[in-house]
C-alpha cells in the first residue's frame, strides 16, 4: 500500500477570543487520508470546521495538536503545492486573466516565457480562451472562479483545495462548473479537496464523502460514492446516498 | 508648488506603506503624527519663515505640510485594507512576503492613495496660497493682498478665482491619471 497524498493527523483546533477569555472549540481530532488523485469532499453544518480545516491543510492557519502532511512531509505553512480556491474567487482586479493566472509562475520567479506558456495553458484548461486580457470586473461570477482554479493549478500543485468554490453561483452556472471541474479533474487527476454544504454536490463530484459533526467538528462518518461518472442526479443510486447522508447531516443540526 | 506636493506624495506615500503594513511601525509612529496632524498649517507659517525666510523654501514646506498627511493616511487606510483573502491567496501561490507587499498590498491600495494624492494636491494649494497671502512678495496670493491695499475689489476678485480654477486643473489631471490607473476598477 503506498503512502496517501494527504495526511491529516489527528488535527485539534481551539479559538480563544482574547477580549471575553471565552474560547471556541472548532476541530476535535480530526484524522482523513486522501489518496492521490482522489476527490474528496467534506460536508457538514455550517459552522463545523470545514474551513478551518481547509486553511489548516494550506498552511494559513495552525493545528494546536496533530499534523497534516503532504507525500510524508509535515505541513507548516502555505506552500504552492497546494492550491486554494476560494468562494468569494479572490482575484486580484488590477490584473487580467492571463495575469491572476501566472501570478504563481511570476512569484516563483520562473522565465517570463514559462510564465506566458502556464498560463496559456491554463486558460485554455478551463475553457477560457479569448478572455486573456480581461479584467475580473468584467467577466461573470462562473468565468472568474475559472480563472481562480487555473490560476491555482498554474503552480501544478499535488493537491487542489476548494472552500465552497460554486457557493456563491447561480444553479445554472453551478451544474455547469460541477461538470467542467469532473473534466479538469479527469485530465490532470490531481487530489481535491472540496468543501461544499450542498450533499448533492458532493455526491456528484467525490470519491469519497467526509460527513463533520456540528461544532466542535469532527468526523462523523465517510461514504464512498460508488457511482461511475458521469453520474445522473436522478438516478436511484444517487438518489439514495444523497438521502442518507441529508439524513446524517440533519441529525447534527437538532 | 509641484516640488513641495513631490516631496510630499513621495514621503508620504512611503511612510503610509511602512506604518500601514507593519503594525509595529504604526504603534511607534502614530503617536507622533496624531500630534502633528491637528496642527493647521497656517499655524506652521511663522516657524517656516523663521526657518526658512522668505520666497520659495517656506512655501514647498507649507505645501508639503498641507499635502502630508492626506497623503499618508490615505496610503495607510489603502494598505491596512488590503483584503485578507488576496494575501491568503498569494501566500498559497508561493509570494514571500516582500511579493505580497509589493504585487498585492501596494497595487490594491492604489484606489486610497490616489484619493489621498488628489485631496492633498487641494490642501496644498490652499496652503500655498496662504504662505503667499502673508511671506511672499509674489504669486497669487501676494496679488491678491495688493489690490486688497489699493483697494480694487474686482482684481481681488479675479486672483481668487484665478486661486480657484487653478486648484480645479491640478485636481482634474490628477483625476485623469486615476482614471487611466485604475481602469480595472471600471465595472463591467
Amino acid at each position: 500500500m503506498s503512502q496517501p497524498k494527504l495526511l491529516i493527523q489527528n488535527v485539534s483546533r481551539t479559538f480563544s477570543e482574547r477580549k471575553h477569555g471565552k474560547t471556541t472549540e472548532a476541530l476535535r481530532d480530526i484524522s482523513l487520508e486522501v489518496r492521490a488523485g482522489e476527490f474528496v469532499c467534506l460536508v457538514g453544518p455550517s459552522g463545523c470546521g470545514k474551513t478551518t480545516l481547509l486553511k489548516i491543510i494550506a498552511g494559513l492557519e495552525t493545528a494546536d495538536t496533530g499534523a497534516v502532511y503532504l507525500d510524508g512531509k509535515q505541513v507548516n505553512a502555505p506552500g504552492p503545492e497546494r492550491g486554494l480556491v476560494f468562494q468569494e474567487f479572490a482575484l486580484f482586479p488590477w490584473r487580467d486573466v492571463a495575469g491572476n493566472v501566472a501570478f504563481g509562475p511570476e512569484v516563483l520567479k520562473r522565465p517570463l516565457s514559462e510564465q506566458i506558456k502556464l498560463a496559456e495553458r491554463f486558460i485554455t484548461l478551463v475553457g477560457l480562451d479569448g478572455n486573456e486580457h480581461k479584467y475580473p470586473a468584467e467577466l461573470s461570477g462562473g468565468m472568474n472562479q475559472r480563472v481562480a482554479i487555473a490560476r491555482a493549478l498554474a503552480n501544478n500543485p499535488e493537491v487542489l483545495l476548494m472552500d465552497e468554490p460554486f457557493g456563491s453561483l447561480d444553479a445554472q452556472t453551478r451544474y455547469l462548473m460541477q461538470t467542467e471541474l469532473l473534466r479538469i479533474w479527469n485530465e490532470n487527476r490531481k487530489a481535491i479537496v472540496f468543501v461544499t454544504h450542498s450533499v448533492e454536490e458532493a455526491v456528484y463530484l467525490a470519491d469519497r464523502v467526509v460527513v463533520m459533526t456540528a461544532g466542535p467538528g469532527s468526523i462523523k462518518q465517510v461514504y464512498p460514492v460508488d457511482l461511475s461518472y458521469p453520474r445522473h442526479r436522478a438516478d436511484h443510486g444517487f438518489i439514495s446516498l444523497r438521502e442518507k447522508i441529508t439524513a446524517s447531516i440533519a441529525e447534527e443540526v437538532k | 508648488m509641484l516640488v513641495g506636493f513631490c516631496i510630499a506624495a513621495v514621503s508620504g506615500v512611503f511612510l503610509g506603506i511602512i506604518v500601514g503594513w507593519w503594525p509595529r511601525a504604526r504603534d511607534l509612529l502614530e503617536p507622533v503624527i496624531e500630534i502633528l496632524r491637528p496642527i493647521p498649517p497656517l499655524a506652521w507659517i511663522p516657524l517656516a519663515m523663521l526657518w526658512f525666510g522668505l520666497g520659495f523654501k517656506p512655501a514647498v514646506f507649507l505645501i508639503w505640510l498641507g499635502a502630508f498627511f492626506p497623503i499618508l493616511l490615505n496610503t495607510v487606510l489603502g494598505i491596512e485594507g488590503t483584503p485578507k483573502n488576496l494575501i491568503e491567496v498569494a501566500k498559497t501561490l508561493g509570494a514571500n512576503s516582500w511579493q505580497i507587499l509589493f504585487k498585492v498590498g501596494v497595487p490594491s491600495a492604489t484606489p486610497s492613495i490616489m484619493a489621498g494624492l488628489r485631496i492633498g494636491i487641494g490642501i496644498g494649494w490652499m496652503c500655498l496660497v496662504a504662505a503667499e497671502l502673508t511671506g511672499s512678495n509674489s504669486g497669487l496670493g501676494y496679488m491678491i493682498m495688493y489690490y486688497y491695499s489699493t483697494m480694487e475689489a474686482a482684481k481681488t476678485v479675479a486672483g481668487m478665482l484665478m486661486i480657484g480654477i487653478v486648484g480645479y486643473l491640478a485636481f482634474m489631471g490628477l483625476k485623469k491619471l486615476e482614471d487611466r490607473m485604475l481602469f480595472w476598477r471600471v465595472s463591467a
